[in-house]
């Protein structure tokens, strides 16, 4: 049956040009948690789910560290008290297993993810993808030649269920349940995400991909995924989120752990493209081994307030950790992103570039925190961090925390604020292009030796993505 | 058919009268000089007529190829055909001078059309060995970090791309030193033809050796008070800008 297309495209051609992400579908939920937060909840989703005793007691002991938890806005914005729990729908899906193939689909959720083009990206340059719709992935395959190399790219729920005797060892391990008040959330009750286990020597050539859609409104969606990256091994994963246009709040707050072990590398991107009523508070957080790199490439366009702080733990001798971040904070928009870099070991180094654009009365925050004990040497940190202001009522902050110690070790922050002037413009506009094709292209340059690190497939669209923002935010 | 048509124009900055009265016509086809001394309202004319919104026309008219442009924005203005070389242009980090240009051309195509990368890259390299610049060039960013030399080089390389049909160079001599400006007036020259009308403003005769004029014409206090051939300007630069200041007193 083919599926309903609520109003908002009506004028199809036009509203995917814009906003591509700003279509929905009816629902129609096979599995439905109700609203609200309660033990009921966590049960209901672990009962669905068919869970074993350990996962269960889990995910009720998070939920009581999530309610003794107090919002922490004596740091963070006060829009956080905004976020009404009791109004939020935590588990929603129309099936427990995922199709390998696209034709397996139910209809209206193939449509979605092919109009988000996420079906031809995977025959063009993807070596897996994994496509959620609300709590569960509607779709999760892989190439045939990975499988065979013992590659395991799966969804969470099937990670825990098939593969327990890795799953088990890493999870919760980087971050603890108990970490923030948003992570204990995700762990009460998380539902979807990636699981992903490299094994030794196996470098995955092409990115795995995952695509998070939110569908219905008033609804939270709390991924959980978990990336091991064994022995000299090699993985990027790509991960894109979109949700429609919404009245109300919607939540997202997932929890992503990355393990490196001796000498492996893995990548992690992310494009999110949230709608403006997304509360968008992610922990990301990976741990590196020796000799082992972790690079975090993070870019957050939309929502109405993210808060993330991919980090590193440099646990191992010699180990690299990079956080890479662009942020745009459109009107009534706050970008409060950063990076954590926490170095364990000696000859440890990190690298954060962080890029935020302010336009209107957005925001954008940087908030960083690097640690290097006393006892360590060697170790190395760089650190810059760059905003740009687009209008005079735009807003940016920069919360740097540099906690060194010892004197073998060393830090380089760089920290710079400018403004596209009215002489820029000029100067662009002389030459025949529009005051949002001026903007776009001021604001693409300043990006620009950042956007170069990403894979190709990646900075067009975000270039794209930019230049959707800029166009819309000039009268 | 003339090209650039300015009749009585009057230009305010900050409220204060800057360009009096300024009739001229730059036919296609022809270059034209316009000379004075600092603060005559050279660079206010440039300025205003590419659309800026500090510089305000309070009186007259101004058409290009019969368009009117007082009623248009900036960027239109330069689609109609009117290029302006800036005497001091502005940087843009972060973007390569060769998507810059391309950004600039793009802007001219309908929304169906899309430039040919190929061919774009071919006519780049072309105009870009046609006034000596080397090709490594394209790819720094705008402006960032350009000697004197390179900015304006810069300018005229823009100027060449998009083929204007009338360009106002805005003191595009000053700050270059002698090598310099042969190789922007030898590029300049490469361009003269029937289809491009140039107007030159210059505070120095030196610039019209390398550039020669078909008529100059001298600017003070906001209005022009001689014109003539090329070789006004030689006098202008035997007799000084005072004597032109005592012949409007005498008047």
């Amino acid at each position: 049956m083919p599926a309903t297309i609520e109003k908002e495209t009506s004028s199809e051609s036009i509203a995917i040009d814009r906003d591509i992400g700003n279509f929905k579908y009816k629902e129609d939920y096979s599995y439905d948690a109700g609203t609200g937060l309660s033990e009921k909840t966590v049960e209901y989703i672990s009962n669905v789910k068919n869970e074993e005793e350990w996962v269960r007691d889990f995910r009720l002991k998070a939920l009581k560290i999530f309610e003794s938890k107090p919002t922490p806005t004596h740091w963070a914005s006060k829009d956080l008290e905004n976020i009404d729990y009791s109004k939020i729908r935590y588990y929603l899906s129309k099936g427990q297993q995922p199709s390998r193939t696209w034709d397996e689909v139910p209809d209206d959720v193939k449509e979605t993810f092919e109009r988000l083009g996420i079906p031809e990206q995977e025959r063009k340059f993807l070596a897996g993808v994994e496509a959620q719709f609300d709590s569960e992935a509607a779709y999760s395959n892989m190439k045939t030649k990975l499988a065979e190399e013992g590659v395991i790219f799966v969804g969470s729920t099937e990670g825990l269920k098939e593969h327990p005797e890795i799953f088990r060892k890493f999870f919760g391990k980087v971050i603890p349940t108990g970490d923030n008040k948003f992570s204990a959330l995700n762990s009460a009750v998380f539902s979807g995400g990636s699981f992903i286990y490299v094994p030794p020597g196996v470098h995955v050539k092409q990115p795995l991909q995952a695509y998070f859609r939110i569908n219905a409104e008033n609804f939270g969606q709390f991924e959980r995924t978990l990336i091991i990256a064994d022995e000299g091994s090699e993985v990027t994963y790509m991960e894109g989120c979109t949700a429609p246009k919404f009245e109300t709040t919607t939540l997202h707050s997932a929890v992503v752990e990355l393990v490196a072990m001796k000498g492996a590398r893995i990548q992690y991107i992310t494009v999110q493209n949230w709608s403006e009523n997304v509360f968008n508070l992610v922990t990301k957080r990976g741990m590196a081994m020796e000799d082992a790199t972790i690079k975090w490439i993070d870019c957050n366009i939309g929502s109405r307030l993210t808060m993330k702080y991919p980090g590193v733990i440099l646990k191992g001798r010699g180990a690299r950790g990079e956080v890479l971040s662009i942020a745009l904070a459109n009107d009534g928009q706050h970008q409060d992103t950063g990076a954590k870099m926490i170095h364990a070991a000696n000859d440890t180094t990190s690298n954060i570039i962080a890029k935020s654009i302010s336009v209107g009365t957005g925001r954008s925050s940087y908030r960083g925190l690097v640690q290097m004990p006393k006892h360590l040497k060697n170790c190395k940190n760089n650190t810059e961090c760059d905003a740009l202001l687009i209008n005079t009522n735009s807003r940016t902050d920069t919360y740097p925390a540099i906690n060194v110690r010892g004197d073998g070790n060393s830090v380089q922050h760089e920290a710079s604020v400018s403004k596209v002037s009215a002489e820029q413009i000029f100067y662009m506009q002389q030459r025949g292009l529009s005051e949002a094709q001026a903007m776009s292209l001021a604001v693409n340059g300043f990006v620009n030796d950042l956007i170069r690190e990403f894979p190709m497939e990646y900075s067009v669209e975000l270039k794209r993505l930019i230049d959707l923002q800029m166009e819309g935010s000039v009268g | 058919m003339s090209s650039l048509d300015l009749r009585n124009l009057k230009i305010n900055v900050g409220g204060k009268p800057i360009v009096k009265d300024f009739s001229l016509t730059v036919p296609k086809g022809e270059v034209h000089a316009l000379m004075g001394p600092n603060g005559s309202g050279k660079s206010t004319l440039a300025k205003a007529l590419a659309g800026h919104e500090d510089y305000e026309i309070v009186g007259g008219e101004a058409f290009l190829n019969g368009q009117n442009i007082l009623e248009m924005e900036t960027d239109e203005i330069s689609r109609a055909g009117l290029f302006m070389a800036f005497q001091y242009p502005s940087e843009i980090p972060g973007v390569s001078i060769a998507n810059f240009i391309r950004a600039a051309l793009t802007a001219r195509l309908a929304e169906n059309e899309e430039l040919d990368a190929a061919q774009y890259y071919r006519r780049l390299y072309e105009k870009m060995d046609l006034l000596k610049i080397d090709r490594k060039f394209t790819a720094r960013s705008v402006n960032e970090g350009f000697s004197g030399g390179e900015k304006k080089r810069c300018e005229i390389l823009q100027m060449a791309m998009l083929q204007p049909q009338i360009a106002i160079m805005d003191e595009t001599d000053s700050g270059l030193d002698i090598d310099a400006l042969r190789i922007v007036s030898e590029g300049v020259n490469t361009m003269r033809g029937p289809n491009l009308g140039i107007l030159l403003i210059t505070h120095y005769q030196r610039l019209l050796e390398y550039i020669v004029p078909d008529r100059v014409h001298v600017m003070w206090d906001g209005r022009i008070v001689r014109s003539g051939g090329k070789n006004l300007a030689l006098e202008l630069e035997e007799k000084g800008y005072d004597w032109v200041k005592e012949e409007v007193a005498a008047v």
